[in-house]
């Protein structure tokens, strides 16, 4: 039951009932939808760039599971004011996280705040079928990144 | 097992204890939990006697079959040949070589799209199904329409998940060919009334699929009954194993298909200029089948007769009506398909927690339930939900597991509080 607690903590159901950065923003340079067949799981991460390339605001639309959605929640808090690299970063962090019970060690050093913020995920490393979920909106958010420049969005 | 035949004269007489006892697995633990297995209508678990006649097959019986000249391979024919015959008498088809072996329905049905589809099926024919198809009777038909040029037509459901009769008389004409349809939804439960609908087709001129995958472990079938053209279903949801499934389809219309696959053992003679086929069944058993899961499907079906369809279907519906009441009692759990009749399958939804962490979290408890689109994506539209929550019942399944369920629905509703 202790795992089950851990995964389901406070600070992730408090997410998931009232996200943070939800919703569609009227301008955004990059947007991706991530989709996870298996489970249903719906997110679409909108991204504007600022001054050289930082993450000036990311937010995201969707439906899932409480998982998904804490994860989308969190991570859009995380990732502003990011370049594109530190937010890489984040993720192999938060990758290892997930998957293994020590590590990133190897990964390059990324702020250890927000790695703490992370860890109230770590509980889904318990449970295999779910890893997927949490990190669904990273993977969206890499794929964002990787998109074309979203049409009729002037940019500098 | 051992008790039950004698008794087999009460048909009130249910030893569930004694069932359970049958299959191993039930007395196993999941997270330091008794399981609480509610996943019957994905995968059914195998009582020993299934487990027993595959090990012996191997064990003591195999080698290939219809080939060679020796012993053992005789005797492994005569035992996937007697399967065969368990399997035409279970269903109750008119003749032996009406069954088909395949690796399951999801085959079987493609068999019949590849096949019958190709020949007999051309622009513009339509082919109807219901709105709450599993995609395995969905995507064959929409791949044939593609490729040919038919027409999918579908029946809708009421708001409860029964079919609207009225509106699948309607779609019914004369360009209609072929009707595919479930006999038992496993995303709702409802049981569809088949023998209406087959005397309708065929009053329409079309023939008629059913898929029998929710039907065959519930409540006795009779192929004959139905006046099915087709009928397919998967052993292991009928508690024997995976990889083994049945194609009936009627004499004359098997006879008048093309093969499917080509290969071995369904040819009588090959040159490089021509081949000849064999006779039904085995002209559509190219290659080595499963022939350990022909057995095992054998000795499922003797498993399920000894007990009775009849005892089985009482005792999953006494356990559903019990479910629903406990279900509908738990504030906020609201029930998704509620068709008069309908199975032992509840689908359900939990106010402000996704399917998936209400299955997360009873399978912390031991409890074994599906959370998705259980491949009916079209159900899920249709009541405009992303997901379910899915417990099936099955013979083995008992009030207190009911019980366990209930409660730890209460616990979800706790921690999402
Ligand atoms: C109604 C129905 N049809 C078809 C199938 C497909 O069965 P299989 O995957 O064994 O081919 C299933 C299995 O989930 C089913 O429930």
């Amino acid at each position: 039951m202790s795992e089950l607690r851990d995964l389901y903590q406070e600070v992730i159901l408090d997410h998931a009932k009232r996200p943070r950065n939800f919703g569609r923003p009227e301008r955004f340079d990059h947007e991706a939808h991530g989709h996870n067949p298996l489970c249903g799981d719906k997110v679409d991460i909108f991204v504007i760039l600022g001054e050289g390339g930082t993450v000036e605001d990311v937010r995201f639309e969707g439906r899932g599971c409480a998982i998904s959605m804490a994860s989308a929640s969190l991570m859009t808090e995380l990732l502003k004011g990011k370049t594109e690299t530190e937010a890489r970063t984040l993720f192999e962090h938060f990758h290892e996280m997930v998957t293994h019970e020590a590590g990133g060690d190897a990964l390059p050093d990324a702020a250890p705040d927000d790695l703490e913020r992370l860890e109230v995920l770590a509980g889904v490393r318990q449970f295999p079928m779910r890893v997927k979920c949490a990190t669904l909106p990273w993977h969206t958010f890499n794929a964002a990144l990787a998109s074309e420049r979203a049409d009729g969005v002037t940019t500098e | 097992m051992n008790a039950i035949p004698e008794r087999r004269a009460d048909v009130n007489f249910y030893d569930v204890e004694a069932i359970r006892r049958d299959f191993p697995i039930l007395s196993r633990t999941v997270h330091g939990k008794p399981l609480v297995f509610l996943d019957s209508a994905a995968s059914a678990q195998k009582p020993q006697a299934v487990i027993d006649a595959v090990t012996s097959c191997y064990a003591e019986e195999y080698a290939n079959i219809h080939r060679g000249v020796y012993f053992l391979s005789q005797l492994a024919t005569e035992k996937f040949e007697g399967a065969r015959k368990k399997v035409q008498r279970f269903l109750n088809a008119g003749e032996v070589r009406e069954i088909v072996f395949t690796r399951s329905a999801t085959e079987a049905i493609n068999l019949v799209a590849a096949s019958y589809g190709r020949k007999f099926l051309k622009r513009g024919d339509e082919v109807l199904l219901s709105e709450i198809e599993h995609h395995s009777n969905i995507v064959p038909w929409q791949m044939l329409r593609d490729e040919i040029g038919i027409e999918l037509k579908v029946a809708p459901v009421d708001e409860r998940g029964a079919l609207r009769m009225d509106r699948f008389r309607a779609l019914l004409t004369e360009r209609t060919k072929l009707v595919a349809v479930t006999q038992m939804s496993n995303a709702l439960g409802t049981v569809l009334p088949v023998v209406e609908m087959a005397r309708l087709a065929h009053e329409a001129g079309a023939r008629v699929l059913i898929d029998g995958c929710q039907a065959v472990p519930h409540m006795p079938v009779d192929v004959r009954a139905i006046d099915a053209d087709f009928y397919v279903f998967s052993g292991h949801k009928l508690y024997g194993p995976s990889g083994i499934g049945v194609l009936y389809g009627k004499a004359e219309l098997l006879e008048a298909m093309p093969p499917y696959q080509g290969g071995g053992d369904m040819i009588v003679s090959v040159s490089f200029e021509k081949s000849d086929y064999a006779p039904i069944p085995h002209k559509f058993e190219a290659g080595t089948p499963h022939i350990a899961g022909a057995i095992g499907l054998g000795a499922a079906i003797d498993y399920v007769t000894a007990i009775g369809l009849h005892r089985i279907s009482n005792h999953e519906h006494a356990l559903t009506t019990y479910a629903t009441e406990r279900l509908m009692g738990i504030d906020g759990v609201t029930l998704v398909g509620t068709a008069p009749g309908k199975g032992s399958i509840l689908s359900f939804t939990v106010e402000g927690v996704h399917p998936h962490d209400v299955g997360t979290i009873l399978d912390h408890h031991g409890i074994a339930v599906r959370a998705g689109h259980h491949c009916a994506q079209p159900v899920m539209d249709r009541f405009q939900v992303p997901a379910t929550v899915r417990a099936s019942l099955g013979m083995y399944n008992t009030e207190g597991e009911v019980d366990a369920l209930a409660a730890a629905l209460r616990k979800v509703r706790e921690i999402f509080a």
